[in-house]
């Protein structure tokens, strides 16, 4: 088991390999639909948002608003990653992102953005909602609430011990292309 | 109908937070029969980790609260529109107390106004029976296996798929495959043979009303049921698409009958926070008993 604390260090990232598994120390953003097509389309993060070295995570939480004015993250599982394809290379590129948090991996174009750039496609487990929130620690701030709503908006959370594993690292390897390449061999046998 | 209200709003609490037994069983058999040591075994360590942490805090099992979907069984002269405002005004409590995320969208202005209700949302669909009793299920149906549904149209030349039972299981292997990772798995499939469009998908969702472990009244269909879920634990997809055993939960089919020009198969993917619950109420509205 690897500790990640951020900022990450490109040497760090490029020391992992797909398979490993992997706890999350620091400060995650979470950033999905809405966030990565506002990106690609040339807007502009606010100025407390600082992505590099840090992770950006394909997650909509939900989020109670507290009597005294702050967040509370009661669930926070990661959404599918593949939606965001079209964009991600190039988000990983402008911003020094080291690492994505997703679920079901990414395609050729991410792989290659990570390999060109030192950053690892991270997968956290799918619906596991409860596990994840317990890892948040304190929800730091939101931006972009009121254009976006609640799940797209860009939260940031400060993490300990949040788990994922290595599913595409910086040297051009994924997983998924493995188990799909293998699964569909299968499935070719068997009809 | 106050007494309505609350009776909702802890249907879908309890669907939220809890996961059937049926489900909950086979997750469990799944976990043994992965091989130790591997990241299939570590996810579903921590599915079972998260699952006994929903119930016991009573928060989302997934965050993805997803299409909240009822059907509805209930007495001749039952008055739909007043059960349908009670459903919406339902949704909208339970979204306040954090059962539900504010997770519904309008397609044109992309808004989100946080109420989650809205054209469509929630889906009600009632079927009358000669009965005085009113039965509730509830499906809440996230989006990432929502996305990974499909519908094939036959003859599909490309994977070789003729009009027949066959050609039905090429392409319903054909979902499994390309789900895999997407929707999280170990999944359950819902299907339909036949149908229009529209049917088709309707008649596949209504599927994961069945339990796990129920068996199909009709042979060649309770055949194929047994095939799918056989070969596609084969595939070596396994959980999260990380590779292992357990690929599906479930495969539950159904056929509905076609027009000529029309062969649709219709499948629709359930991830394994497989949230579906339903009660039965008595005449003052409350609940009377569970049907999971």
């Amino acid at each position: 088991m690897t500790t990640l604390t951020t900022p990450i260090s490109e040497a760090t990232i490029r020391a992992l390999k797909v398979g490993d598994e992997v706890q999350i120390n620091g400060t995650l953003y979470t950033g999905r639909d809405a966030v990565h097509k506002y990106l690609h389309e040339g807007g502009q993060l606010p100025p407390e948002v600082n992505l590099a070295g840090g992770l950006l995570y394909h997650c909509g939480p939900v989020m109670m608003k507290q009597d005294d004015g702050t967040w509370k993250c009661t669930a926070a599982g990661p959404t599918t990653s593949i939606r965001e394809e079209p964009y991600q290379a190039q988000i990983i590129g402008d911003f020094g992102l080291r690492g994505v948090i997703g679920k079901g991996g990414m395609g050729d174009q991410t792989l290659a953005g990570c390999q060109a750039h030192g950053c690892v496609y991270l997968h956290a487990i799918g619906g596991a909602a409860q596990v994840l929130a317990e890892c948040v620690t304190r929800v730091k701030g939101v931006y972009l609430l009121e254009q976006f709503g609640s799940p797209e908006a860009i939260w940031e959370l400060e993490v300990v011990n949040f788990p994922a594993v290595v599913t595409m690292d910086a040297h051009g390897n994924s997983l998924h292309r493995e188990v799909f390449a293998h699964s569909q061999a299968e499935l070719a046998k068997r009809l | 109908m106050a007494s309505l209200l609350d009776s909702l709003i802890e249907l879908i609490r309890r669907t939220s937070a809890e996961l059937p037994e049926d489900v909950n069983a086979a997750l469990v058999r799944s976990l043994e029969a992965e091989k130790k040591g591997t990241i299939a075994e570590s996810a579903l360590k921590l599915i079972e980790r998260n699952i006994e942490l929903a119930k016991r805090k009573s928060q989302p099992i997934c965050q993805d609260t997803g299409s909240v979907i009822f059907y509805v069984e209930c007495p001749l002269g039952l008055d739909q529109l007043a059960f349908e405002e009670t459903a919406r005004e339902a949704v909208q409590q339970a979204t306040k107390k954090g059962y539900l995320r504010q997770n519904s969208v309008d397609s044109i202005t992309g808004k989100n106004d946080g109420t989650n209700t809205g054209p469509g949302a929630p889906a009600v669909h009632f079927h009358q029976h000669r009965s005085p009793e009113t039965n509730i299920r509830l499906i809440l149906k996230g989006g990432g296996c929502e996305n990974v549904g499909a519908q094939y149209s036959l003859p599909a030349e490309k994977l070789h798929a003729n009009r027949d039972l066959d050609g039905c299981r090429k392409v319903i292997l054909d979902a499994v495959l390309q789900a895999q990772g997407k929707g999280c798995g170990p999944g359950i499939l819902g299907v339909c043979i036949g149908g229009d469009r529209a049917t088709g998908y309707e008649f596949s969702k209504q599927q994961f009303l069945r339990k796990l472990d129920d068996r199909n009244p009709e042979p060649k269909l309770d055949a194929l049921e047994q095939d799918i879920l056989k070969t596609a634990n084969e595939l070596g997809i396994g959980p999260m698409g990380f590779g292992g055993k357990t690929t599906l939960l479930g495969v539950k089919i159904c056929a509905a009958n076609r027009v000529p020009a029309s062969y649709f198969v219709s499948v629709s993917y359930m991830c394994w926070a497989y949230r579906r619950q339903g009660v039965t109420l008595g005449a003052d509205s409350q609940i009377t008993g569970w049907l999971y």
